[in-house]
């Protein structure tokens, strides 16, 4: 049996009156790559901002390597080795893409709020910046602002971004929505490359990206895990098909 | 021009080359003009002025780190200013006692630490907000502190203020600091250090951090850090920067008052500091010299500068919200590509209808000051070096004249202005791809 | 004693209704467009100017009509004209454009009339002795600017809950985004909004105008207490302004005329201080001398301990 990255156990989270999510129970393995797939308003979304401590749970515990990281604010468990990207594209729009990587890194290299490093002396940092730039294909735009990137650079940095801490647990939230097929493919490759040796969790809906990337698949369905399988089970689940795959091919 | 501003907002972080000399070069020019300047401004009333741009540059700096550069709009930064002063001023007077042997070089520092002292609570309570809540906390602190310092008379001395002697024969050079112009190389030196210290914070981790969270506090938490921390720490540095200016202060004029660290005072560096330019490091420093520029030489002869200065601020605020920095980078590409020489004409074309414009709108205020102000209105006064007696008619049709075809002119003149930066643009996009 | 409290409150409650004349305006104008105005103060202090020059030529009651009228028309132009061209570069702008207008204006009121107060005066008509109450005498005009006060906050309250503009507002309100949606011109609602607050806070000016001192410091000296209302009670909520205003009002007023210090309370509890004692200026201070800094203590507080301020739904 292998290890638990990342375990949620009877996971509640309600906004007033709505319960988003229903008691959801779900471990991830050490280093699979876990796609979590459902309907619009199925709580995906929600799911991933418990996980990473940017909303607060209603009940459950959520544990990182066996440590609970629920009721952390969302830097420690960053800290603790947990990274996410988001589904709006979210990075430091008035900085370059650069800097951007730069400040990413800065954490887990140990600078944490110092005022007596100067950055561009920085030779490790400044070459692993450097590294993380050509790993995500961006270096012809090292230094323009990350708010005139296109949109698939600007996914891609977003990835570059979430990966540079050298977290070993990575949520991605719809990592290739809004792209084009060739986009996509792209960026299904630089997933794959750089969460190598990783535990990965994503939130996708394109189905091809999900069979392709990854190893296990859970569907959650109005905030209930109604499956978690190989692609192949998953498939050929009678309850998924009605449920979900059946929608989605009608549609 | 306006999608040009906003597109221009982006290049924020000022790029240094170390190693070279480029990333050293407008420093040690900056070190030049400073030294040579009292030489060709010698009166001393320009000495005075300098001493006092000195002191306003590092202010105003101190308040970029903040708003510029950790996206924290202050209305009471001139606490930090003023409370700095104050503890030099105290220490100025326990060296003369003899009580304290602090060389007079030095006191700017007895300033940051109280800047920074005070920074620390008060930091702590407000950085845990930010955006607006953040702006109006500062308020309500700066208006506590200027409202508590009449009343705690020991410390701030009441309605007269604390006065001090900068002459304590205490120093580490073999000068007495007596003099006008020695007290501007001393003041000289601390705001160039500062201005240096200040530039290289931009440059490290917590700098760097202050303009992440300032643009995406969210996105912060997911790299790892504690946005609230990462505003505190930049919060106290400003303090402390803010309490060496307070220092400087406390030399230079030998007297702190509650006005020193109250809501105007506050509100001066902020208008400084956005005129000079929020988003660029020299940006502030051209804010504070044109302010005290303004302060000390136009208010000389005009009541109105105030009023000049307010029009100024709100220009900015509507049409050039990068400030007159922004403005100058602005064009850097173009100057870069050799093609200014594009611009340059329809500018030249516009300098007669702006003239104009502002001509008549100067002519109108001034007047209206005269008018209300003077004992006796009929009396002429001097305006563009021509007489003029504002209870007439005349001068009144002839001014809202001037300004009314100025701005008739302007809009025609703006409008090849616009033309031909969409012609550079056109061809610097071009030469992109 | 009685008398000391019973008039502390009266007049605590009547500062508290004019702070709630300005902070009204203030919190329609943030909750519709998410401005805070800075210079609402100083369309207070126009307020007051304008009834003063009306006032000497035409008089003080056609002046209560006008003056606030004239205001409200200052501030359409000051919306259409300019805050609109800022509102593109978000919220900081839009409150830095106000503090711009706050120098702007109170130089053009220098300009116009002058760095000394004028002599703007509670019209005779007013000028009695409503009644006396343990040998204090209450003056009709306070009466009146207290009926003003009440007339002002009924008729919100009518606009509000019966006509379809005060619909709108409403939504805007709970669900801004929603109003320009359903196809409403929200530039021009913005427009009437920001005249009809400034309108409240000119109307403010004309009937405080003239009791307390029309001078062009008066903006400063109101503006921030008026932040401290609406953030106290509560962004963007009109309960809470008026709460916020009430507290403020009552607390500043009933402290200004209590002559107690720290010592004197530690003295009720056998506590004997001297002048020597350390921080004697803490110990003795009176509390009349402490009441400017109550307003800002208290929002302080509030904003660390509750954000949202007294009633309000949003943190900024």
């Amino acid at each position: 049996m292998t290890a638990i990255a990342l375990k949620l156990t009877d996971v509640n989270k309600s906004f007033g009156a709505a319960h988003i999510i229903r008691g959801v129970n779900l471990e991830i393995r050490k280093g699979e790559r876990h796609a979590i797939i459902g309907p619009n308003g199925a709580g995906k979304s929600t799911l991933f901002n418990l996980i990473s401590g940017r909303f607060g749970l209603s009940s459950g515990t959520i544990e990182l390597h066996g440590k609970p990281i629920n009721g952390l604010p969302a830097y420690e468990i960053n800290r603790l080795g947990l990274s996410r990207s988001f589904q709006v594209t979210n990075l430091f729009h008035r900085m370059t893409v650069i800097e951007n990587l730069r400040c990413a890194l800065l954490w887990s290299m140990g600078y944490r709020y110092s005022f007596w490093h100067l950055v561009p002396r920085q030779k490790r940092l400044n070459e692993e910046a450097e590294r993380l730039l050509e790993k995500i294909r961006l270096t012809a735009r090292r230094d323009v602002p990350a708010s005139l990137l296109s949109y698939a650079e600007q996914r891609a940095l977003e990835i570059g971004a979430t990966i540079a801490g050298g977290a070993d647990v990575i949520l991605l939230d719809e990592p290739t929505a809004g792209m084009s097929a060739t986009e996509t493919e792209q960026a299904v490759e630089l997933i794959r490359e750089v969460t190598e040796d990783k535990t990965l969790v994503m939130v996708e809906h394109d189905m091809s990206v999900v069979f392709g990337l990854a190893d296990r698949v859970s569907v959650l369905v109005y905030g209930q895990i109604l499956a978690t399988d190989t692609p192949e089970g998953i498939r050929n689940n009678r309850a998924v098909q009605e449920a979900y795959l059946g929608t989605t091919e009608a549609a | 021009m306006k999608q040009q501003f906003v597109n221009n907002a982006a290049s924020s972080v000022p790029r240094v080359r170390f190693g070279s000399w480029g990333g050293y070069l407008p420093w040690i020019i900056a070190i030049i003009v400073v030294a040579v300047l009292p030489l060709i401004l010698k009166s001393s009333h320009s000495v005075s002025m300098l001493s006092q741009m000195g002191i306003a540059i590092v202010f105003a700096l101190s308040y970029n780190m903040l708003l510029g550069q950790g996206g924290m709009l202050s209305f009471g930064h001139a606490v930090y200013f003023g409370l700095g002063g104050f503890f030099a001023i105290h220490a100025l007077n326990m060296v003369g006692d003899g009580r304290l042997s602090i060389p007079l070089e030095l006191i700017p520092l007895v300033g940051a630490l109280g800047g920074l002292l005070f920074a620390i609570p008060f930091g702590w309570v407000s950085t845990k907000r930010s955006g607006t809540s953040f702006a109006m906390i500062s308020l309500g602190l700066g208006e506590l502190v200027a409202a508590s310092s009449l009343m705690f008379t020991g410390f701030f001395g009441g309605e007269g203020g604390i006065s001090g002697n900068r002459v304590t024969d205490i120093t580490l050079l073999p000068y007495s600091y007596g003099p006008a112009i020695e007290v501007y190389y001393l003041i000289a030196a601390w705001a160039v250090i500062s201005a240096a210290l200040m530039y290289l914070l931009t440059q490290t981790p917590l700098g760097r951090m202050a303009n992440a969270v300032r643009d995406n506090p969210e996105r912060a938490e997911f790299v790892g850090y504690n946005p609230r921390l990462v505003r505190f720490f930049q919060f106290s540095l400003a303090g402390l920067f803010a309490g060496v200016a307070g220092g400087l202060y406390a030399i230079s004029y030998e007297l702190l008052t509650a006005e020193n660290l109250g809501a105007v005072a506050s509100g001066t560096v902020l208008l400084a500091t956005f005129i000079g330019g929020v988003g660029y490091f020299f940006g502030p420093i051209l804010g504070a010299m044109l302010i005290t520029y303004l302060q000390t030489t136009l208010s000389t002869f005009s009541e109105a500068w105030i009023l000049y200065f307010g029009l100024i601020f709100v220009f900015i605020v509507m049409f050039a919200p990068q400030g007159l920095a922004g403005i100058i980078m602005l064009h850097r590409p173009a100057w870069k590509a050799g093609l200014m020489s594009r611009l340059l004409p329809s500018y030249a074309l516009a300098v007669i209808p702006v003239l104009l414009f502002l001509g008549g709108v100067v002519a109108l205020i001034e007047m209206g000051y005269h008018f209300r102000t003077n004992y006796d209105p009929s009396e002429p006064m001097g305006l563009f070096g021509m007489k003029v007696v504002v209870t007439q008619v005349m001068p009144w049709i002839v001014a809202v004249a001037v300004t009314l075809v100025g701005a008739v002119l302007c809009r025609l003149s703006f409008r090849r202005i616009n033309a031909a930066w969409a012609d550079v643009d056109a061809i610097l996009a071009g030469e992109k791809r | 004693m009685l008398e000391l409290i019973t008039f502390s409150i009266i007049n605590g409650v009547l500062y508290g209704m004019l702070l709630f004349m300005l902070s009204s305006g203030l919190t329609l104008i943030f909750s519709m467009m998410g401005v805070l105005n800075f210079a609402h103060a100083s369309f207070y202090m126009l307020g007051a100017y304008f009834a003063y020059q009306i006032s000497t030529f035409i008089g003080f009651w056609p002046a209560l009509f006008l003056a606030p009228l004239g205001v409200a028309v200052l501030g359409a132009l000051v919306e259409r004209y300019g805050l609109r061209h800022v509102h593109k570069h978000g919220h900081v702008a839009e409150l830095l454009f106000t503090f711009g207008l706050v120098y702007v204006i109170e130089e053009l009121v220098h300009m116009i009339w002058g760095r000394m107060p004028v002599d703007y005066r509670i019209p005779d008509a007013l000028n009695f002795t409503l009644f006396t109450l343990f040998n204090t005498s209450f003056p009709a005009y306070r009466g009146f600017m207290l009926l003003v006060a009440l007339v002002m906050f009924a008729s919100i309250y009518l606009i509000l809950r019966k006509t379809r503009i005060g619909m709108i507002v409403q939504a805007s309100l709970s669900y801004p985004e929603m109003v320009g949606a359903l196809g409403h011109n929200v530039p021009r609602v913005f427009m009437g909004v920001f005249a009809f607050g400034t309108g409240l806070a000119g109307l403010a000016g004309v009937i405080a105008g003239n009791y307390f001192i029309t001078e062009p410091g008066m903006a400063w000296a109101m503006g921030p207490i008026v932040f401290v209302v609406v953030v106290f009670g509560g962004l963007g909520s009109l309960p809470g302004a008026l709460i916020g205003s009430l507290i403020i009002g009552i607390v500043q007023t009933v402290s200004v005329a209590m002559p107690y210090s720290l010592a004197d309370a530690l003295r009720a509890f056998g506590v004997e201080l001297t002048r020597e004692a350390a921080l004697a200026d803490l110990w003795f201070l009176e509390l009349s001398r402490v009441a400017p800094i109550l307003p800002y203590l208290l929002l302080v507080l509030m904003l660390i301990f509750r954000p949202r301020g007294l009633m309000g739904t949003r943190e900024s």
